[in-house]
C-alpha cells in the first residue's frame, strides 16, 4: 500500500445524508410537529385561530424579534446550556443523572453566600471566587451519587432524585439561618449579593434594562471546554468508553468507580456554574426554588442537543427562545405559558422518536434509511 | 422451499459489500459459502433474512419475488438466521430467550412459558443440544450461547436456516454433534446455509459451495471436485501456505508462573482449582480444554480483570497477584480476550479510537492530559495497513466492520505494544485462512523475539500447530501436559485428555 492509500485511511468520513437527516431533519421537523401540535391544543381549547396567529408571530418576537427579545433569549438560555453541558457529560459517561436541579440549587447557595461573605473583596476576585464556589460545590453534591454508585450499587437515578429533594428543604432551611436570611424579613430570602459578586449586564449602556450578562462568556467558554474534555482529553475518552461498553473500558484498564465519581463531579461543576450564573446574573439572591426547574428543562436541552455540546447549544437557545417568546405570547396574546412547556415537552417527545416524525413528513427524508444498519 | 438470489447489490454509503450476486439455495441441500473476512458474506445473508433491504436485485422464493420489511417478515416466509455475533438478552433464561418475539400466551394474556419450556426440551433430545431451558444466558459460556441461539430458530420452525459461522465457538466434538443436527435438518428437507471459515468442515458437510470475494461470487462448485488449497486460493485469490514455521525451541526464564492458583466464578463455583502453570520466556503453551473448564477464568485471573480467591500469580519476578489491570499493561502484558465484541472493542467507537483503548494514555499517544489525536489516526492508518484490516477508513466504527476484520483490529492492538507476554483467547475464532495464516505468524515472531505467549483456544488443530509445550485443562486444574518438542504429540490422547480420562 502506498502512502496515498494511507491518507485515504486517514480522510475523516463525509457527513452522509443519513448524519444530516438525524442531526438536522428530525430536530427541524420535530419543532414544526410540536408548533403544529401546540396549535391543535389552543383550538381545542376554543383560541380563535386569529389569537393563534398573534401567539405564534408573538413567540417570534419575544425570542428574535428585538435586541431586548434576543437579550431575553440569551438570558433564559445561559443556565439551561450549562446545566445542559454537564448532563450530557454524564449521558456520554453512561451516567443518568437527574440531580441537576439539585446541583444547581446547592451551587447557587454556594455562590450567594461566598458573595455575601467577602463583601471586602474586589470585583476581580469576588465574582469569579463566587463562581467557583458555585461550581465547587455543585460538584461535591454531585460527587455523592456517585460515590453511592461506586461503593454501593446505588442506581444515580434514584440517588440524584433524592438529593433533589434534600436540596430543596436544605434550602428552604437554609434561608432561615440567621447569618443568610436578609435582615428584617421574616419570609425565607437571602441577602443581597454585593454588586462586585455580580456578572456584569453587558448591554446595560444601552438600556437599563437589558438583562443578558457575562454569563453567556461563561457558556461559550464551557461548550468549548466539554468539548476539548470530551473529544481531546484522555479523561473524555476514559469517560464515553465506560458509557459505550464498561466492559471493554474496564478490559482496556479504566478504573470504573474513579470515572464515575469524576463524571458525576464534573457534570455537578456545570450544574453548580448554572446556579451560580442564575444568583449572580439574574437574581442577586437566593429564594426558596430559585432554580425554577432548570435542572429538568436542562434533561431536555442535553437530549434534544444529543449530548454533543454543540448540540446542547443550539438545543438551549431553541429553550431559552420559547422561554422569552412565551412570555410574550402571554402579554400579547393572553395565551397561559404553560403552552410553551407542552410545546417544549412535544419537541423532546418527537426527537425521541424519530420514526414517528419521519412517517408525519415522509417527504423529507430518503426511502428506505430509517433501517438500522449497525453491526452484523 | 427454494430460494433464488437475483443480482443483490447492497451499498454501505461508499461501501460496497455485495455486488451482483446469484445465488440460489435450495431445500434438501447445505450450501457452503466461504469467503475471506470482509468478503460480505453476513451482509448477503442480513439482506436475505430481512435485516437489510438490497440496494438493488431481487429474492425470490419458489419462484415468487418476495420483499422483506424486516426480519419479521423473513421469519414468517420461513427464513431463520443464527448470527455470527450472539443476539441474546443476557439476563433472561434460555426459554425466555428462545421465545422472545413468538411468545404464546394463553388467558388473560398469561405468558405460556411452560409449553414453551417443553418445546425446547424436545428440540434438545431431539438434536442432543444438552442447553438447560432454566439457565440464565449471561452465565453460559460461549459454546452453549450459540446452541441456544440455533434453537431459537429451531423453535421458529424455520423452512430455510442461515448459519453464520456456527462452529467458530464450538468444540471438535461438539462440531461433530452439530453436523449430526444439519443431517437430520438437511434430510427433513430444510434448506440449510453454512458458513464457516473452515475448509474441512465445508468440505464435509456441503453439498454445494459458492466462494465470494470483495462482494461477488467469484467461484461455485461440488465439494468432491474441490480440494482445501483450491478453495484457499479461491477465496484468497493467492496460494495460501497451512504450514506453521517456526525458529528452533530456544526458551529463556520464567516470565509467567501461577502459584496453587485458586479462583471462584461469579456464582462462587470453583473455576480453577489450585492451578500450577508457568510459561517461559520464547516459548509458546498452548491450553486445550472443552470450553467452560475454566479457561476464561484464567485468563481474567492473569490479565488482572478477576480476583484469585488464593494462590499467586508471578511475572518477571514480581508478585503481580493484586496488580491492577493497567499496572500489567504497563509491565508488559499483552491481552486478545477471546469475545471481541464486548469485551475487546467498542463498537461505536472509531477504528483509530478503538487501536489506542488500552494505550491512549501512554506517551506515544498523548500530550499531558490531551490524546494526541492526530499522532493516533496516522498510527492507526498504518496498523490497519501492516494487518491488512479491510475498512475505507480509520473513522469507520468498528461496529461496522466485518467480525473477521474486527478480530485483526484486536490483533493489531495488542501485538503492536511493547510486550513481554501474550495472552491470547481464541485468537483466529472466525478468521479466513489468509488472516490466520497471517496471525499465526505473528505469534510465532513474538516468541521467536522472546515473548512468551499463552493461547487458550479450542481449536485443536491451532494449539497443535503452534505450541511448544500443551496443557490440557480440566475442571479447573491442567490434567496433562505434553512437549511438542520432544516429538509428535498424539492428538487423539488430547482429545481423551480433555474429556477427563486422565483425571
Ligand atoms: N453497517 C455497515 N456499515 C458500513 N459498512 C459495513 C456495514 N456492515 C458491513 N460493512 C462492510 O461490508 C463489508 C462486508 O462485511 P461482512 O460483514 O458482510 O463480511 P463477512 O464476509 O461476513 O466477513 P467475516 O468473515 O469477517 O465475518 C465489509 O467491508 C464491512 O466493513
Ligand atoms: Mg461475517
Amino acid at each position: 500500500m502506498t502512502d496515498t492509500s494511507m491518507n485515504d485511511l486517514m480522510k475523516a468520513k463525509m457527513i452522509g445524508r443519513s448524519e444530516i437527516e438525524d442531526l438536522i431533519i428530525v430536530p427541524l421537523f420535530a419543532i414544526v410537529a410540536a408548533l403544529i401540535l401546540g396549535a391543535l391544543t389552543m383550538l381545542a381549547t376554543n383560541v380563535d385561530l386569529a389569537t393563534i396567529g398573534l401567539s405564534y408571530v408573538a413567540l417570534l418576537k419575544g425570542s428574535v424579534g428585538s435586541l431586548s427579545a434576543i437579550s431575553e433569549t440569551l438570558t433564559a438560555a445561559a443556565p439551561l446550556i450549562l446545566a445542559g453541558l454537564g448532563l450530557a457529560l454524564g449521558f456520554r459517561a453512561g451516567l443518568f443523572n437527574i440531580g441537576a436541579e439539585g446541583q444547581v440549587l446547592m451551587g447557587g447557595m454556594a455562590a450567594v453566600i461566598t458573595g455575601f461573605t467577602f463583601t471586602d473583596l474586589p470585583a476581580a476576585i469576588l465574582m469569579p471566587m463566587s463562581l467557583l464556589a458555585g461550581a465547587l460545590v455543585g460538584a461535591l453534591y454531585a460527587s455523592i451519587a456517585g460515590w453511592l454508585r461506586v461503593a454501593t450499587g446505588a442506581h444515580e437515578v434514584i440517588s440524584t432524585i433524592m438529593l433533589n429533594l434534600i436540596a430543596y428543604r436544605l434550602l428552604d432551611y437554609m434561608l432561615r439561618l440567621p447569618f443568610i436570611q436578609k435582615e428584617g424579613r421574616a419570609d425565607p430570602i437571602s441577602k443581597s449579593v454585593p454588586d462586585a459578586a455580580e456578572l456584569p449586564r453587558l448591554l446595560a449602556f444601552i438600556d437599563p434594562n437589558l438583562r443578558v450578562h457575562a454569563g453567556i462568556f461563561l457558556v461559550l467558554v464551557a461548550v468549548a471546554v466539554v468539548y476539548w474534555l470530551l473529544f481531546r482529553s484522555k479523561l473524555g475518552f476514559e469517560f464515553r468508553a465506560s458509557g459505550e461498553n464498561p466492559q471493554a473500558a474496564r478490559y482496556a484498564g479504566m478504573r470504573s468507580g474513579l470515572i464515575i465519581v469524576l463524571a458525576m463531579a464534573s457534570a455537578g461543576a456545570l450544574a453548580g456554574l448554572a446556579g451560580a450564573n442564575q444568583v449572580l446574573g439574574v437574581l442577586g439572591r437566593a429564594t426558596p426554588g430559585f432554580s425554577a426547574g432548570i435542572g429538568f428543562d436542562a434533561i431536555a436541552v442535553a437530549l434534544l442537543g444529543r449530548s454533543h455540546p454543540i448540540g446542547v447549544l443550539f438545543a438551549g437557545l431553541l429553550f431559552g427562545a420559547l422561554e422569552a417568546g412565551g412570555r410574550q405570547m402571554q402579554v400579547d396574546a393572553g395565551v397561559s405559558i404553560d403552552l410553551i412547556g407542552i410545546i417544549q415537552a412535544l419537541i423532546i417527545v418527537f426527537i425521541a422518536a424519530p420514526l414517528l416524525v419521519r412517517a408525519v413528513f415522509p417527504w423529507g427524508f430518503r426511502k428506505g434509511s430509517r433501517q438500522t444498519e449497525g453491526g452484523q | 422451499m427454494d430460494i433464488e438470489l437475483r443480482g443483490i447489490t447492497k451499498r454501505f454509503g461508499p461501501v460496497t459489500a455485495n455486488e451482483d450476486v446469484n445465488l440460489s439455495i435450495r431445500s434438501g441441500e447445505v450450501l457452503g459459502l466461504l469467503g475471506e473476512n470482509g468478503a460480505g458474506k453476513s451482509t448477503l445473508m442480513n439482506v436475505l433474512c430481512g435485516l437489510y433491504s438490497p440496494t438493488d436485485g431481487e429474492i425470490l422464493i419458489d419462484g415468487v419475488p418476495a420483499t422483506f420489511d424486516g426480519p419479521g417478515d423473513a421469519i414468517r416466509a420461513g427464513i431463520g438466521m443464527v448470527h455470527q455475533h450472539f443476539m441474546l438478552v443476557p439476563v433472561f433464561t434460555v426459554t425466555e430467550n428462545v421465545v422472545l418475539g413468538v411468545e404464546r400466551t394463553g388467558r388473560f394474556d398469561h405468558l405460556d412459558l411452560a409449553t414453551a419450556r417443553a418445546q425446547v426440551h424436545a428440540i434438545n433430545d431431539q438434536y442432543g443440544l444438552h442447553v438447560d431451558p432454566d439457565a440464565l444466558v449471561e452465565n453460559l459460556p460461549v459454546g452453549v450461547q450459540q446452541r441456544v441461539e440455533i434453537i431459537k430458530v429451531l423453535f421458529r420452525s424455520a423452512d430455510v436456516l442461515i448459519l453464520d459461522e456456527p462452529t467458530a465457538v464450538l468444540t471438535p466434538q461438539e462440531v461433530d454433534d452439530f453436523f449430526q443436527i444439519i443431517k437430520a435438518l438437511r434430510d427433513a428437507g430444510k434448506a440449510l446455509v453454512f458458513i464457516t471459515h473452515k475448509l474441512n468442515e465445508i468440505l464435509e458437510i456441503a453439498d454445494r459451495i459458492s466462494v465470494i470475494r470483495n462482494g461477488r461470487i467469484v467461484g461455485e462448485g461440488l465439494p468432491k471436485d474441490l480440494t482445501r488449497p483450491q478453495l484457499a486460493e479461491m477465496m484468497v485469490g493467492r496460494p495460501v501456505s497451512f504450514d506453521v514455521v517456526k525458529k528452533p525451541f530456544a526458551p529463556g526464564g520464567t516470565l509467567l508462573e501461577t502459584r496453587d492458583l485458586t479462583v471462584l466464578r461469579d456464582t462462587d463455583e470453583i473455576a480453577i482449582d489450585h492451578l500450577n502453570l508457568t510459561v517461559r520466556s520464547g516459548e509458546i503453551v498452548g491450553i486445550a480444554g472443552v470450553q467452560g473448564n475454566g479457561q476464561s477464568a484464567l485468563i481474567e485471573v492473569l490479565t488482572g480483570l478477576r480476583r484469585a480467591t488464593e494462590g499467586q500469580v508471578m511475572f518477571d519476578g514480581q508478585d503481580i497477584t493484586r496488580t491492577s489491570v493497567r499496572e500489567r499493561h504497563r509491565l508488559g502484558i499483552a491481552h486478545i480476550p477471546e469475545d471481541r465484541q464486548t469485551v475487546g472493542l467498542i463498537k461505536n467507537f472509531t477504528v483509530a479510537e478503538n487501536m489506542v483503548l488500552d494505550t491512549y494514555y501512554d506517551a506515544r499517544f498523548s500530550r499531558g492530559p490531551r490524546v494526541d489525536w492526530a499522532q493516533v489516526n496516522k498510527v492507526s492508518a498504518g496498523f490497519v495497513r501492516d494487518f491488512d484490516i479491510r475498512t475505507p477508513s480509520v473513522f469507520q466504527a468498528a461496529g461496522h466492520l466485518s467480525g473477521g476484520n474486527q478480530q485483526k483490529l484486536v490483533v493489531a492492538r495488542e501485538l503492536s505494544r511493547e510486550t513481554k507476554l501474550l495472552i491470547a483467547g481464541q485468537p483466529t475464532r472466525g478468521l479466513d485462512v489468509g488472516s490466520i495464516e497471517y496471525i499465526h505468524k505473528r505469534l510465532i515472531a513474538a516468541r521467536d523475539e522472546g515473548d512468551g505467549v499463552l493461547i487458550v483456544s479450542s481449536e485443536l488443530d491451532e494449539i497443535m500447530a503452534l505450541s511448544d509445550r500443551i496443557l490440557v485443562m480440566f475442571k479447573g486444574r491442567i490434567v496433562a501436559e505434553y512437549d511438542a518438542n520432544a516429538g509428535p504429540v498424539d492428538k487423539s490422547a488430547i482429545g481423551l485428555a480433555m474429556a477427563g480420562a486422565a483425571a
